[in-house]
């Protein structure tokens, strides 16, 4: 099985020096494309890949970047902009990217900065990941050494530069315009689109903004080409994902896996199982923003087609359970609180709406709810939906809310019944 | 135009706008808060929800914010589908959750946009149980209260303030339900356009102070439209009051004047009005006890000026009406003009520049639309700070065209900014000192009113060769004449702004050469000039002599008595010769509201009206006349000048005096004697103006208290007092609908009892007022293809052994006559000072705070120095009209009186 991603991340292992990497193999995409390709060779060739944006929303990367002009005319610089503020909670893929190759990023970075013709690029990374800002730090200074990075990189005429930016640990700027505008200095609120950062991005230029898993995927599919990245699925959706598996299992962990692995899988072979005495009761198949999927579900591929099928979404392929031993009052809670803390404040619905739910879920963990509470709840996860608030926070977290009311409604009414937390 | 439906009426708008302004437009209500007409949409708030329909056929829909969607032909909307009205009223209920119940109590209150959209929506019901959320308060200095509770988080605030005033001391904090819209400690807000705030704010977190210390609610008030009168500008504001005194002025609005906006000079000035000082008695100096009835102050002038040899001293801040009285009164040859002899000639070249040059003189509106701008000797955030304020505007022109080439709809505010980023359109400063609007700048220039001009004229020159040559210009200079001239000649509608400010001729010549050599290539080049005051325009169209001359008509025996309208000659004249002037006349009367220097030497003193208690007309820069109205009824002794003059023309028979009864004849009189002012009758309409019979109420159907208000007095309902000069009444009875725009004394409409109603009366959200704005212009530019040239290039300024070169500062808050006299101005005002640059201050041996000395038009002047780069050396800087600077007329050279130790230090005891 290829693990094109994570063949060179060993744990606890120093990641691979430019050296290192190059001997197995680094950097070719960077000469190949820069000798052989065009701009729009690449962005076809990502396009006949069906690469799928990995942060979340699933878009296909290399129309994405067809939407950025191109040309001698055009708004002049562009950007390029990983986006590695991995905050998703039960999400850490990214990180072990960052932290495991970060040549791999640096070189996924140049391939799509080519083929936008980006003139700048940044890592916006978390701030938190600061054993990847170093790793990070240490590796564009060794591209910029060996040319891959600056001026005229291996005399092929094109020229990038690129740097690192720490955030300050805002959930919001996983949206890509509030990241946009957290790395312009200003206030992490979303951009309503259009325009999109294509257009207007960074400063107002042309931008595109890539997940780092999305990026690392490139310098594979320009060295080994479309159809292979294609095969390495199990489905439609082409390329291996990593997917992880966080809650009461045996292994919990992160695994690159071909794309459409099922949820079964995924929980008894790679994570081990449910430990011992603790039942699957759900899973958010995506992180914290996504629909519970629950024991019926269990066969469904992992992949976006199939996922959003049963009624949730692929979001980051990493997964939180829910087990019996658990309150899935209290563990919507908990996502609630985190969701009305890292709402922005700008759009009304989301700075009102959230903490109004996580009130509400706080007086059922504590039995002081009351019956009228599950009309409130069900009225936020409709009133909260996509297009009522200005961006998608607010209508992810009503998904595990909605999923917990459809599926786990009975545990919601013992609560208010019982007049405290069955499960305390 | 567009064809849309809505609620499957099909409708024809406006394209390029968004769905929210069409549907206002056609008068249709849909709740709002983030928007604002003046500042676009940016989608927070959530509240103007409305359904989109694909097509016919589609019946499910799609919600989406109507201020965030562009008008597109065909596009089918309901406002009235059930899902979006409940969206919208859910919009309602979470803003609800944390705003404090305290209408009752909020200063806000019957004047809230929060309140009527609340209302609009439905929401009556609250299903939210927990606590509130609280936040602390800031100080924010004499204007502006804060109460954050209130806050619905509409960010109206920080977009105006920052975005569009240019504010740096305002932003928003912190995030989620938390989000913070302050200062970043307590402190006075320093921006000069802050009270908008009040306005801005859709709720009560930012209310008018100054209202606060004498409060009444909007229904209470009786209101009347007003025109402002702290600069020359004249931006449209209505004044309310109660109890008779003034208690508040907000902003009117005016599509081709000030807009949605005023300064915190003309918001917060009024308290002047309401002062210790004033003059509510006729005063008869001679008499025991001086305050006397009308009848026997009439009796005393019958009998002094019958006989008297009389000569009249009018104002530019009085009206035109009071102005032209005097003129009747007193006699063409015997009229002089209350002004600095400076001053006369500059407001006379300004008015000569306007009338035969080929440039429009633009207005405000007009302002804001230019594409590139250069601004020669003046700093207009003190001396016309809307001005200011819509320069800020035109700056944005040429990179919104950007704007326009991405496809973002330029009402898309944070879209359009974000694209823009930083980039500015071309304005040029040249001006004494740095100024506020540097900072927005492509490049300035600091430097003497000479040397202004002489930048001036080289732009000119290299425009149009046939403006004159200038030489000697330093590298820089021609340099950054190259530069300006570039950028107005490639200009599609270039403004050259100027005036009296600099007090210098050549800066206004060096500006009109401008202004016409770009006439010669761009048609629709335009000009600005800024006068000293309300009505100078008004005053040197109408015309007089000059205040020296009427000295000497004292002094030689030519005359022996004079009437002063509203005008404290201590401002416009040196204070030797006021005094020989005044001491010298045989009588001296002074119409005035408040105790100054002059109406301490007149013998009768004649109380007038203020603005807020007259009816007048008075022309701004742009040489525009407005009306303005008599908010409440006074005691019969104050009363307005131009009525205490035709009282007193009556009582000496005058042949032209005597049968004016009312402002309507004296209009009809000034429009016969004098053909350019033939538009002010269509400025307003007549006294005999009604509608369905009836007059326009001063007074809301809400008012309150109207039989208990002087039960204290007398338990029945006195008489409503009458307004023989104005369609207006002073009550509550009267027409309800719209009234024309001049006399809309407020704006309001059923559902809409905020400042947000005047939506319904505007032709086009944003645009003009219905059936025009009020005004009317009397001075329009001549069509010619020959422009004159002025020819006087000044020599560059050489500084003088021992000697400074005295130039005008001025100051928002001090320079201004009346309002200083407001607390909460005068708090804002700066100590008097000297600016002088460092290496003058080095050569005399001085610090910031030593003091100065130095003799200018004979008089010896001490005031502690203040050091400023930015002034030329050799030259300093005085600030014009401030308390404790002695009047002089600028600019003119000082005599630097050398620092001599008058006493000795006396020996200091050490315990």
């Amino acid at each position: 099985m290829e693990k094109p991603l994570t063949q060179h991340i060993t744990p606890d292992r120093k990641p691979l020096s430019l050296k290192e990497y190059e001997q197995v193999g680094g950097y070719q995409a960077v000469h190949k494309i820069l000798k052989e390709l065009t701009p729009e060779g690449v962005t076809n060739l990502v396009k006949e890949s069906n690469l799928r944006g990995r942060g979340g929303a699933g878009f296909n990367t290399g129309l994405k970047w067809s939407f950025v002009p191109m040309g001698p005319d055009v708004p002049r610089p562009k950007y390029l902009v990983a986006n590695a503020d991995e905050m998703e909670p039960g999400t850490f893929k990214d990180r072990i990217l960052l932290e495991g190759n970060p040549h791999q990023l640096i070189e996924g970075m140049i391939v799509a900065s080519y083929a936008i013709q980006a003139d700048i690029s940044y890592v916006f990374l978390r701030w938190a990941y600061k054993k990847a800002a170093q790793e990070i730090t240490k590796a564009i200074t060794e591209a910029y050494a060996a040319g891959y990075l600056g001026q005229n990189i291996l005399g092929s005429g094109y020229s990038l530069e690129m740097h690192l930016h720490t955030g300050v640990g805002r959930y919001m700027c996983g949206e890509e315009t509030a990241l946009l505008n957290a790395l312009e200095g200003k206030r992490a609120t979303p951009r309503a689109k259009p325009p999109f950062p294509q257009v207007s991005g960074l400063f107002g230029k042309p931008t595109i903004v890539n997940n780092v898993e999305t990026l690392c995927c490139l310098p594979h599919i320009v060295n080994n080409g479309a159809a292979w990245f294609k095969g390495l699925s199990r489905t439609g959706d082409a390329g291996t994902k990593i997917y992880g598996v966080s809650g009461k299992v045996n292994k919990p962990g992160a695994w690159e896996l071909p794309m459409g692995v099922t949820v079964r899988e995924l929980i008894e072979e790679h994570a081990g199982g449910m430990k011992n005495g603790y039942r699957f009761k759900g899973a958010l198949p995506g992180g914290a923003s996504t629909d519970f999927l629950v024991e019926e579900h269990l066969n469904t591929p992992m992949d976006y087609p199939s996922i959003a099928a049963a009624g949730s979404r692929m979001g980051t392929g990493t997964m939180i359970i829910l087990d019996d031993h658990t309150c899935p009052v209290g563990f919507v809670h908990n996502l609630q609180h985190f969701f009305a803390q890292e709402s922005c404040g700008f759009c009304t619905p989301c700075r009102e709406g959230l903490p109004w739910v996580e009130k509400i879920l706080l007086s059922l963990d504590r039995g002081e709810g009351k019956p009228e509470d599950m009309q409130l709840l069900n009225f936020h996860t409709k009133a909260l939906g996509p297009g009522n608030t200005f961006c998608a926070l607010a209508p992810g977290a009503m998904e595990p809310l909605q999923s917990a009311l459809k599926y786990f409604g009975e545990d919601f009414e013992r609560h208010i019944h019982e007049k405290q937390c069955p499960w305390k | 135009m567009a064809t849309i439906y809505i609620d499957n009426v099909p409708y024809e708008v406006k394209p390029g706008k968004n769905l929210l302004e069409a549907c206002l437009t056609l008068g249709i209500n849909l709740p709002y808060f983030c928007w604002h007409p003046a500042m676009g949409s940016v989608g927070a708030c959530r509240q103007c929800a409305v359904k989109v329909f694909k097509d016919e056929a589609d019946t499910k829909g799609r919600l989406i914010m109507s201020c965030m969607e562009p008008v597109r032909d065909n596009i089918r909307l309901s406002v009235d589908e059930p899902e979006a009205k409940e969206f919208r009223e859910h919009v309602i209920e979470w803003l609800m959750t944390n705003h404090p119940h305290d209408c009752a109590v909020c200063d806000e209150g019957g004047a809230c946009h929060l309140q009527d959209m609340t209302v609009m929506s439905g929401h009556n019901y609250r299903r939210y149980e927990y606590k509130k959320r609280t936040y602390q308060n800031q100080y924010l200095g004499p204007f502006l209260n804060h109460e954050m509770n209130r806050c619905i988080q509409c960010y109206r605030c920080v977009r105006f303030y920052k975005d569009y005033a240019g504010g740096h001391d305002l932003d928003v904090f912190a995030a989620h339900n938390h989000v913070y819209f302050g200062r970043h400690e307590n402190g006075v807000l320093e921006n000069e356009f802050s009270g908008n705030l009040a306005e801005v704010c859709p709720t009560g977190v930012f209310t008018d102070k100054t209202l606060k210390q004498h409060y009444t609610r909007k229904w209470d008030l009786t209101m009347a439209p007003s025109v402002c009168q702290h600069c020359s500008l004249g931006c449209n504001i209505s004044a309310g009051e109660r109890y008779g005194s003034l208690r508040q002025i907000t902003s009117r609005y005016n599509g081709e004047v000030n807009g949605y906006f005023i300064c915190d000079r003309g918001r917060f000035g009024y308290e002047f009005v309401n002062s210790p000082a004033r003059i509510r008695k006729a005063l008869v100096r001679t008499h025991l006890p001086e305050a006397v009835t009308k009848e026997v102050a009439l009796q005393e002038i019958w009998g002094e000026l019958r006989q008297a040899r009389l000569i009249g001293i009018g104002s530019p801040r009085a009206s035109l009406e009071s102005n032209f009285a005097l003129k009747a009164l007193v006699g063409e040859n015997n009229f002089h003009l209350g002004v600095d002899e400076n001053d006369q000639d500059l407001v006379d070249l300004s008015l000569k520049i306007l009338r035969k040059g080929p440039a429009r003189n633009f207005s405000l509106r007009e302002v804001e639309t230019a594409d590139a701008v250069f601004i020669l000797g003046e700093d207009l955030t003190n001396t016309a700070p809307m001005l200011a304020l819509a320069v800020r505007q035109s700056v944005r022109q040429q990179p919104l065209a950007q704007v326009a080439q991405a496809s973002i709809p330029f009402w898309q505010d944070a879209a359009a900014r974000e694209l823009v980023q930083d980039k500015k359109g071309p304005l040029f400063i040249a001006s004494i000192t740095a100024t506020k609007l540097d900072e927005i700048a492509t490049a300035t220039a600091h430097a003497s009113p000479d040397a202004i001009a002489r930048l001036g004229f080289a732009v000119a020159n290299l425009i149009s060769e046939n403006s004159p040559v200038v030489t000697h210009l330093s590298e820089a200079e021609e340099t950054m004449a190259q530069q300006i001239a570039d950028a107005l000649k490639t200009a599609k509608k270039p403004l050259i702004i100027s005036g009296c400010a600099s007090g210098s001729e050549a800066v206004l010549k060096a500006a009109a050469n401008i202004a016409g050599a770009l006439c010669e290539q761009v048609k629709t080049a335009g000009i600005v000039l800024t006068v000293p005051e309300c009505n100078s325009l008004g005053l040197a169209m109408l015309g007089g002599h000059r205040l020296e001359s009427a000295f000497e008509a004292i002094q030689n025996g030519y005359a022996d008595s004079v009437i002063i309208l509203e005008n404290n000659l201590y401002r416009c004249a040196n204070k030797t010769a006021v005094d020989s002037f005044l001491g010298h006349a045989k009588e001296v009367l002074v119409l005035d509201h408040l105790h100054h220097a002059t109406t301490e030497k007149a013998r009768i003193v004649l109380p007038a009206g203020t603005f807020a208690e007259a009816d007048g007309t008075l022309v701004n820069n742009e040489g525009r006349a407005q009306r303005f109205y008599q908010v409440y009824p006074t005691p019969e002794d104050l009363q307005e000048s131009w009525r205490w003059l035709i009282n007193i023309g009556t009582s000496l028979r005058h042949p032209v005096l005597s049968n004016w009864k009312n402002l309507d004849d004296i209009n009809q009189a000034l429009a016969e004697a004098d053909n350019q002012f033939k538009g002010i009758l269509a400025a307003a309409p007549p006294a005999e103006f009604r509608i369905a019979g009836q007059k326009i109420p001063r007074e809301s159907h809400r008012f309150s208290g109207r039989t208990a208000m002087n039960a204290h007095h007398a338990v029945s309902e006195p008489k409503p007092p009458e307004d023989p000069d104005t369609p207006l009444t002073f009550t509550m009875e009267g027409y309800r609908g719209e009234p024309p725009s001049s006399i809309i004394p407020f704006f309001w409409s059923p559902g809409w009892n905020s400042i947000q109603s005047v939506n319904k009366y505007q032709e086009e959200i944003g645009g003009h007022l219905h059936h025009g704005d009020p005004g009317i212009r009397l001075i329009e530019p001549v069509q010619t293809n020959l422009t004159h040239y002025f020819s006087e290039v000044p020599e560059d300024f050489a500084p003088l052994q021992n000697h400074l070169f005295m130039v005008p500062l001025y100051h928002i808050f001090g320079s201004e006559e009346q309002s200083i006299l407001a607390p909460g101005i005068a708090q804002r005002a700066p100590e008097p000072y000297v600016a002088i640059c460092e290496a003058d201050a080095h050569a005399l041996q001085l610090k910031e705070g030593n003091n100065l000395d130095f003799s200018l038009e004979h008089q010896i002047i001490r005031l502690p120095v203040k050091i400023n780069n930015d002034i030329t050396k050799g030259t300093a800087g005085l600030p014009k009209g401030l308390p404790g600077v002695p009047y002089a007329e600028l600019p003119a050279w000082a005599i630097i009186l050398k620092q001599e130790t008058t006493w000795k230090h006396q020996p200091q005891i050490i315990s």
